[in-house]
């Protein structure tokens, strides 16, 4: 896949940073995205604006999402449908990209730019603007499987149906 | 081989005789705790459910509890609303561990769990708050989920998939010096961390300081474990542990006391001598930017706070009470005061610390969260600058991304109330 960076981040991005707590009141992943950034402004009217299409990447250093636990912070960006490809995340955060089908990607080499045009393959980012190439990380096991079942309302309803089932058979 | 407290508390919530770092493993819950954010993990819960034909029905309702204090009392009418429909649906699920904006039963989550004896050692307690990691200073494993995490807790009763962390062992030897506290341990070894050094790792606290120091002092050290990126801090529960459950808890059951083997396997080991440490200060706009007190005294405040999950307990505020009495507050600094809970402040009231607060100039708060993360209550304006006792100073963390926020011990918090400028408790305040 062929995409662009639209938004090339330090480390240590808070997850106050990315949701800030004054608009916590709003929880549903429907109404989180308006709020992604948001003291970013140009990068917050760009995506209010639909300048940035789906599947553009924001291209971070360490530790991306650390912080509080807040959901919205994956649910705002999912909602754009963005790529986050970081050198490393921090814990909550990556749990929760996982369980909502936000794209994360671990990339501990990664160089890029704004602007640049990356190529993302299932073990490498290509940066075509800068012809070299960086080794993804896969995510933990237990995350994937996450990943795998299509997220964490996915796999725990299948777990539910699971239970209820054996406990109809043993009566 | 020797295990870790962590280790030991998994391999005995999945029923295994052991466990190792790494392993993939679905522990039950012993407490699922939640706040407003309850509102997005309702939401997340009949999801779950949808089409299934079964009725939305939580594992347990004796061992979820829900707390109202990020926004209390409501701020908004979209809050109010949330806040609602949490009352009705901790009705209908039966959840008793509720905790609404009432003074004989309120207070913040991470006060409201250990003081009510929600938390028992070799617990396994989830939360959706990062600060979770607090529940460690009981000797449980303790930390922070998403909603839609706790959603699936909600269902199963289980966390699907943790891998099993890796342990760093923090010992801590020699008497702390008067004016340093826990927090500035917890400041200083972040600071040497970084915001990432502990990331995906369980922080194990040992040593004689430990061992020494109060319930209230170990909350603060677990509660900021988070802030280095650790999972969980803990704590091997001991006597202390046992005083505290039985005489301010009210736990009357049998406790399950495990700790780690003495050869237990760490990943890394760090020693701090608590006898060498100056009060510490973390400058904006990260936690781990951490200076020994006299890199930074003499900054002007507008605003000095303290409170929180992470310093807004009885002898946070004594200490205050302690170095405010008889004292004024600078006529161009404001001081908030949030009691951790209403217990919390009942006590303070009756001992006459609140009084002496106010004297001195200090605003005492309803006990919640206020203005640590900026939600509602204590605003800063435009290039004004905040010192606090809470956790978090990230750019924006108190309202306004055109503000600074210091955080610090309440010993300095108080002294440089006095002086409207960061100031070191050790000199002395006229």
């Amino acid at each position: 896949m062929k995409t662009k960076v639209v938004l090339r981040l330090g480390d240590d991005i808070s997850t106050d940073a990315i949701y800030p707590g004054r608009f916590m009141a709003t929880v549903l992943p429907t109404e989180t995205p308006q709020y992604a950034f948001i003291d970013y402004k140009e990068f917050n009217s760009k995506l209010i604006s639909k300048q940035i299409p789906p599947n553009s990447v924001i291209v971070a250093d360490n530790n991306f999402g650390c912080g509080s636990s807040r959901e919205q912070a994956a649910s705002t960006l999912k909602g754009w449908e963005l790529i986050i490809v970081a050198k490393n995340f921090a814990r909550i955060f990556l749990q929760n990209s996982c369980n909502l089908g936000l794209r994360t990607i671990i990339c501990p080499t990664i160089e890029a730019k704004e602007n640049d045009e990356l190529k993302i393959t299932e073990t490498e980012i290509i940066n075509n603007t800068s012809g070299k190439k960086f080794a993804i990380e896969p995510l933990p096991k237990a995350r994937q499987a996450i990943i795998d079942a299509g997220g964490l309302i996915a796999y725990t309803r299948k777990k539910l149906l699971e239970k209820a089932g054996a406990c109809h058979h043993s009566k | 081989m020797g295990k870790t407290i962590v280790e030991k508390i998994i391999a005995k919530a999945t029923g295994q005789a052991t466990v190792k770092v790494g392993d993939v493993v679905e522990p039950a819950v012993d407490m699922a705790m939640s706040h407003e954010n309850g509102a997005l993990v309702i939401n997340q819960f009949l999801e779950v459910y949808k089409g299934t034909g079964l009725k939305p029905k939580v594992w347990d309702p004796s061992k979820i509890a829900i707390i109202f204090d990020h926004r209390v009392p409501a701020e908004s009418a979209k809050t109010a609303t949330n806040q609602k429909k949490i009352r009705e649906f901790v009705s209908a699920q039966g959840i008793s561990k509720f905790h609404d904006i009432r003074g004989d039963q309120g207070g913040i989550c991470h006060q409201i769990l250990p003081e009510n004896g929600y938390v028992r050692p070799g617990y396994i307690v989830v939360g959706t708050d990062s600060h979770t990691t607090s529940h460690g200073a009981l000797g449980a494993f303790s930390f922070g989920i998403g909603a839609t995490e706790m959603a699936s807790v909600w269902t199963l009763g289980t966390v699907l998939n943790v891998e099993v962390p890796g342990t760093i062992k923090v010992v801590v030897n020699g008497e702390l010096p008067k004016f340093v506290s826990p927090k500035d341990i917890i400041l200083h070894l972040i600071g040497k961390f970084s915001a990432q050094g502990a990331n995906f790792k369980v922080i194990e606290f040992h040593g004689d300081t430990i061992r020494e120091m109060s319930t209230s002092g170990r909350l603060t050290l677990c509660n900021m474990s988070v802030e280095a990126g650790a999972t969980s801090g803990i704590v091997p529960p001991d006597e202390e542990t046992v005083r505290y459950l039985r005489d301010e808890a009210g736990a009357k059951d049998k406790l399950d006391m495990i700790v780690p083997d003495a050869d237990a396997i760490y990943e890394q080991v760090i020693e701090i001598d608590a006898s060498k440490l100056v009060p510490q200060i973390a400058c904006p706009h990260t936690v781990d930017n951490v200076k020994d007190i006299d890199k930074i005294a003499g900054v002007k405040v507008n605003q000095i706070v303290i409170g929180s999950c992470t310093n807004g307990r009885m002898d946070d505020i004594e200490i205050a009470a302690s170095i405010l009495k008889g004292k004024k507050v600078a006529q161009d600094t404001r001081m908030l005061i949030f009691p951790a809970s209403w217990k919390i402040y009942k006590e303070a009231m009756s001992k006459g610390y609140l009084l002496d607060l106010i004297n001195a100039g200090a605003t005492i708060m309803n006990p919640g969260c206020g203005c640590c993360l900026g939600v509602h209550q204590g605003a800063l304006g435009d290039n004004e600058v905040s010192l606090s006792t809470t956790n978090r100073n990230f750019k924006g963390r108190q309202g306004n991304p055109n503000s600074d926020v210091y955080l610090c011990s309440p010993a300095v918090a108080a002294a440089s109330a006095i002086t409207g400028v960061i100031t070191d408790p050790r000199k002395g305040v006229n």
